[in-house]
């Protein structure tokens, strides 16, 4: 549905997006991660037409970004960062707008607005001017404008920026809610997010594309994954730990603060399965633990890995 | 049809704020000041508009800057162009639906001086057609103005920078046309002189404010505009690509 093909964007001298290349299909969700500055944004407005690409270019269900920019933008539903609205507009009149000139004309025009007021839940605002709204609200208003006309690709630039802990939720199971029938593109630099509704996710760093899998493959490459973290009822002594670091597998052994007490956290080597000869260790010494558990790995470690150089 | 949607917003949008309200105001009393008061209109002893006219290409440069620094600076300073944008709009839908909307709120803020046009024919026998084609020039002349506007709106974000530089071009065109301009350049052969007098508004807006309708002067004006609104059209699409 969305192929980009070494998209390349200079401003001046600085390369803010570097032969960055990708596929979405439909059903998939595309976290879009990267640190500020990182080309996120710049990618999706390339992609929206409303960015030129300096070479590359992108198709949109098979129409090309630079040839065919109207069939493009008709197929795209596109939330700019920091959701930009017509403060002047009153919500029901700035989606009238956005309905017309989406090709909707009679009573198709208010029923589409009516379908995303409802979606967005947006009544309670619809003859408020946009100016008077919270951050939250202007957030659902610039949402409800991308899905007007019901597109099958959503782009999303930072969707959830700036929102308290329920706005975000809400907005979440929004995108959550469509995943069925809709390709969807979204940038954040919330990690949960991504873990929490991404099918799969992109780390962009320095205007190319370092890292694309699905979460919990991303989460595999973080050194965490499959380390142990154990509790134990009395403090674990030097004997102990130095005990465990002998089984097989086991790279390093830590002391770690956890809520009930010391315990130890187990590094093991990779793709080394550790937990079993662990547990039979601590069975035969009958060492009481009051918490076992296998981690999966952490994202935000891999971001950091990934998107920080490495320091000497 | 998407130029309309787009002129139908834009105006909206003026009137939504009461930035048209005031700059209606402003119009309407410095007109009618202009035309009453400052040339002694009641001492002429004559019911005619020509007071009322005489000064719009002066007073235009200030006016007309200041009604077009938001159609671009605006849209980019708060982002909404990102929408604009990337609707199925084109550039040029776009650029020519926001002119039309400003170029119409001119219209009526011309329109609104019609009391003029009442107290004159109260006081005696104007000649019709001399107002008609005074207020065809005047609007001609606003949309001249407005598409320099709008085209120095689409080069910054700054609403002082496009407000400035707009007023600046318009003088030099304004002055362009100036009579005393051809006595400076008395040093250059006649052809020259006079292709740069017919550059500028003056002469075009002087002979339709006496009445003359002439195809010359409507053609001066229209590919002004055309010209301005190119070249707004371009500068818009260079910034996507730079």
């Amino acid at each position: 549905m969305v192929e980009v093909e070494n998209l390349v964007k200079h401003y001046g001298p600085i390369r803010a997006v570097n032969d960055i290349s990708f596929e979405v299909k439909k059903g998939e969700i595309l976290g879009f991660l990267g640190p500020n500055g990182a080309g996120k944004s710049t990618t999706m407005k390339m992609v929206t037409c409303f960015l030129t690409p300096t070479s590359g270019t992108a198709r949109v269900k098979g129409f090309d970004i630079q040839k065919n920019p109207i069939q493009v933008r008709q197929q795209l539903g596109y939330l700019p960062e920091s959701a930009p609205l017509y403060d002047d507009m009153t919500v029901q009149a700035f989606l009238i707008f956005v309905a017309k000139v989406r090709g909707f004309s009679g009573s198709d025009v208010q029923k589409n607005v009516d379908r995303v007021y409802e979606t967005c839940q947006l009544h309670k605002v619809a003859h408020q001017p946009i100016h008077t709204l919270s951050k939250g609200f202007r957030q659902r208003v610039c949402f409800a404008q991308a899905l007007i006309h019901d597109p099958e690709i959503l782009i999303l630039d930072e969707p959830t920026d700036g929102l308290d802990p329920n706005q975000k939720k809400t907005v979440r199971d929004l995108i959550a809610s469509m995943k069925d029938d809709k390709v969807i593109i979204f940038s954040t630099h919330i990690l949960e997010e991504v873990d929490a509704i991404c099918t799969r996710a992109l780390i962009i760093s320095e205007g190319t594309v370092k890292v694309d899998g699905r979460p919990d493959e991303l989460k595999k490459k973080s050194s965490l994954h499959g380390a142990l973290t154990i509790g134990f009822q009395d403090a674990p002594d030097e004997n102990l730990r130095k005990n465990l670091l002998n089984i097989s597998g086991v790279r390093q052994a830590d002391l770690i603060d956890l809520s009930k007490g010391k315990g130890l956290r187990l590094l093991s080597d990779s793709e080394a399965e550790i937990a079993v000869p662990v547990l039979d260790y601590l069975k035969d010494q009958k060492i009481e633990t009051n918490e076992f558990r296998v981690e999966e790995g952490r994202l935000d470690e891999v971001f950091r890995n990934i998107t920080q150089p490495k320091r000497a | 049809m998407q130029i309309r949607n787009v002129f139908r917003r834009e105006l909206q949008g003026y009137f939504n704020s009461p930035v048209a309200y005031i700059f209606l105001v402003i119009f309407l009393m410095t007109t009618a000041w202009f035309a009453f008061d400052w040339n002694q209109f009641y001492e002429g002893r004559q019911a005619t508009l020509e007071p009322f006219f005489r000064h719009m290409p002066i007073f235009f440069l200030f006016f007309i800057p200041a009604v077009a620094m938001r159609l671009w600076s605006e849209e980019r300073k708060s982002g909404t162009i990102q929408l604009l944008l990337t609707l199925p709009i084109t550039t040029q839908q776009a650029v020519i639906g926001k002119f039309l909307a400003a170029w119409a709120f001119l219209g009526i803020a011309l329109a609104l001086t019609f009391p003029m046009i009442i107290t004159v024919f109260y006081l005696g026998n104007p000649d019709p057609g001399v107002i008609f084609s005074s207020y065809l020039g005047a609007f001609l002349m606003a949309g001249a103005y407005l598409s320099i506007g709008s085209l120095t709106s689409a080069i910054t974000k700054n609403q002082v920078v496009s407000f400035v530089l707009a007023a600046v071009f318009c003088l030099i065109i304004l002055v362009a046309g100036f009579p005393m301009v051809a006595g400076y350049l008395e040093f250059l052969p006649t052809i020259l002189t006079d292709a740069i007098i017919s550059l500028g508004f003056f002469q075009h807006f002087e002979s339709l404010k006496k009445g003359v309708l002439n195809i010359g002067d409507l053609f001066y004006f229209i590919s002004l505009i055309a010209l301005a609104l190119f070249a707004n059209i371009q500068v818009i699409e260079a910034k996507k690509a730079s």
